[in-house]
């Protein structure tokens, strides 16, 4: 299906594409000028969408969209049983409970960008899984942690990773962090106030390629990278910088250089797309806040923030019920992202509960000489 | 229609019960079945047992209704929850399974089995199927693997998984006799076919003197590469 896309021509997607623009309203600076099929990936609700933006509460996207969502289905049958009669506005009870609970946290430092994670899957009141994967590679140097529902996590990270491969078999470079992070905001939007719940960071090192351009600056500089892929950098980011309504009057050096390196962005399923240098999310991220908070600061070494990452990890655990089980780490540089192995926290706390009594032993001599001392004055 | 208050009146005090108007009840497309389902993988080999009672509130529907369903010769799959959404799932599994075998002239592996399964839940992500899915069978090296899933299609590969109205007994059990968890200082051997199979069906006598809706008799699925063996072993009737 993905060679399908680069070998035909797809004309069809044209109107659908210039539609959705006016529809939401957004203005003529589109990041995909290729016109190539944005809307083609197959989401899962095809006959959902059919039914009256009224009775679910969200607005909706295009006229034929349901049309493009069933048409790249393998098997079509699948999309037909969704018109089912759903009488009142809200969907249908479920019995069982969805996994959730859980902390993630991700920061920058000097040496790239440091994400970690609990392991533990629950699903009100049981674990569900004591070693699920919540930090998902989504390619080399992106790295995505999950939040919320597990399903739905998961899955939207693999659509988002195909997305990801398509644009960069398309357009011959990597799509940034931060293109991938609007990328997935605008794909969860149509299920803004269903029960979808996803909460992501999307942790990645930009650039560190031939060229170190951006993408988001407008359709100029995909034309100009079309034709002339060995043009200097100097030219076209310059043109760029007028294309852009940008105040600053930063040098042609500084601007390819600014957008290369670690990029933090947190990507919430009810719209919020922030970018930062810290962030935790999940039922235990106050506690994690509260150790990176003290603890991170630009100029830590790998194994400093590794430290202070998994202790972070290892207090909520402690702290909130519905993290535990073990830690995963993983960092991400210019060369990719690597993952040190998953520990288990069961060890961390015994050995904290010895340190504890070795302390208390120590406070108890100390009381004891200090007693001994008075006595003597005395 | 009575509703029960639970905070009433505080400690040790019974709770209040009182009229508070006519509660409507929505049809519920759902029903619960039971039943327990039970995957083991090995160096070599899968092991998936099923029980077969099909209940529903406080009657039996059938004391022959396995949830084992065979779908390659490598793989099978268990499924517990809703058995109109069981049956469907498995047709629909059937079907796709079909397709692929005519556009690519080989069976689906295991692990492609796995993700399909993935997609076919997620696409019906806001009514799900009520069906909690073990597969269990021979990944494309020989060895045994196990895919576990949730309704709505998050899955993940494990050594042991047991889902279905007794998961949260049975687990705990799997945890210690085969992943040697929570005790201290013990050799961890590998399991051999026959312990597998062993600890199954106590694992299951265990959880039909517990659970009510687990019963009946026991269906126990061997995947290995010679193929697919049967047994069949009676469990406790009431």
């Amino acid at each position: 299906m993905a060679l399908q896309d680069l070998c035909k021509c797809r004309d069809n997607f044209l109107d659908s594409f210039t539609t959705f623009g006016k529809k939401t309203g957004c203005n003529s600076v589109i990041p995909f000028p290729d016109r190539t099929s944005w809307f083609n990936f197959y989401t899962p609700v095809a006959g959902y969408l059919d039914e009256s933006p009224i009775q679910f509460g969200q607005i909706r996207p295009v006229q034929n969209s349901s049309d493009i969502f069933s048409q790249d289905s393998v098997a079509p049958s699948l999309s037909s049983p969704t018109n089912l009669p759903l009488s009142s506005s809200q969907s249908v009870p479920l019995p069982f409970p969805m996994s959730h609970g859980t902390t993630t946290l991700a920061f920058m430092f000097q040496g790239g960008v440091l994400a970690a994670a609990d392991t533990r899957s629950s699903c009100s009141g049981l674990v569900a899984c004591p070693a699920s994967q919540k930090i998902l590679p989504i390619h080399s140097h992106l790295v995505g942690t999950t939040s919320g529902t597990s399903a739905d996590c998961a899955l939207w990270k693999r659509i988002l990773a195909r997305e990801l491969r398509l644009y960069q078999l398309r357009h011959g470079r990597r799509l940034s962090t931060r293109g991938a992070a609007k990328l997935l905001s605008y794909m969860l939007h149509p299920f803004k106030g269903t029960e979808l719940c996803v909460a992501a960071t999307l942790c990645g090192w930009d650039g560190g390629e031939d060229d170190g351009r951006r993408d988001h600056v407008g359709a100029k500089i995909d034309c100009r990278e079309m034709s002339g892929l060995g043009k200097p950098v100097d030219t076209s980011v310059e043109e760029a910088s007028q294309a852009e309504t940008k105040t600053s009057s930063s040098t042609n050096l500084r601007k390819s250089e600014s957008f290369s390196g670690p990029s933090l962005i947190y990507v919430c399923s009810d719209g919020t797309r922030l970018q930062g240098t810290l962030f935790s999310v999940g039922s235990g991220s106050p506690y994690a806040y509260s150790i990176l908070d003290q603890g991170v600061q630009w100029g830590l070494t790998l194994q400093e923030a590794t430290a202070v990452a998994r202790e972070a990890v290892y207090r909520a655990t402690h702290r909130d019920a519905y993290s535990g089980n073990c830690v995963d780490v993983y960092h991400i540089s210019s060369k990719g992202w690597t993952r040190r192995s998953r520990e288990d926290l069961k060890e961390e706390y015994y050995r904290e509960k010895r340190r504890q009594e070795k302390r208390e032993k120590q406070e108890r001599d100390f009381v004891c000489v200090k007693d001994l001392k008075q006595t003597k004055m005395e | 229609m009575l509703s029960a208050q639970t905070f009433g009146g505080g400690p040790g005090k019974m709770k209040d019960y009182h009229y508070t108007g006519p509660v409507e009840h929505r049809f519920s497309p759902y029903a619960f079945n039971g039943g327990t389902v039970l995957a083991v993988a090995g160096e070599d080999f899968a092991i998936v047992a099923s029980d077969t009672r099909l209940s529903e509130g406080y009657s039996i529907h059938s004391r022959d209704s396995p949830k084992c369903y065979k779908l390659t010769d490598t793989t099978v799959i268990g499924c517990s929850g809703f058995h109109g959404d069981c049956l469907t799932l498995t047709k629909i599994i059937d079907a796709r399974l079909k397709m692929y075998k005519h556009s690519n002239n080989k069976s689906m592996t295991s692990g492609a089995i796995a993700a399909m399964l993935s997609t076919i839940l997620y696409g019906r992500r806001f009514f799900p199927y009520y069906v909690y899915n073990i597969i269990g069978g021979l990944d494309e090296h020989g060895k045994g693997a196990v895919y576990s899933f949730d309704p709505v299609g998050s899955y993940q590969r494990d050594t042991y998984k047991a889902g279905g109205s007794a998961s949260a007994m049975l687990q705990p059990l799997l945890d210690n006799q085969i992943g040697f968890k929570n005790m201290e200082g013990v050799e961890q051997v590998p399991l051999t076919k026959d312990k597998a199979v062993q600890l199954v069906k106590d694992v299951f006598i265990s959880a039909a003197e517990r659970d009510v809706y687990t019963g009946d008799a026991l269906r126990i699925c061997i995947v290995t590469k010679e193929g697919i063996d049967e047994q069949t072993v009676p469990l406790r009737k009431d």
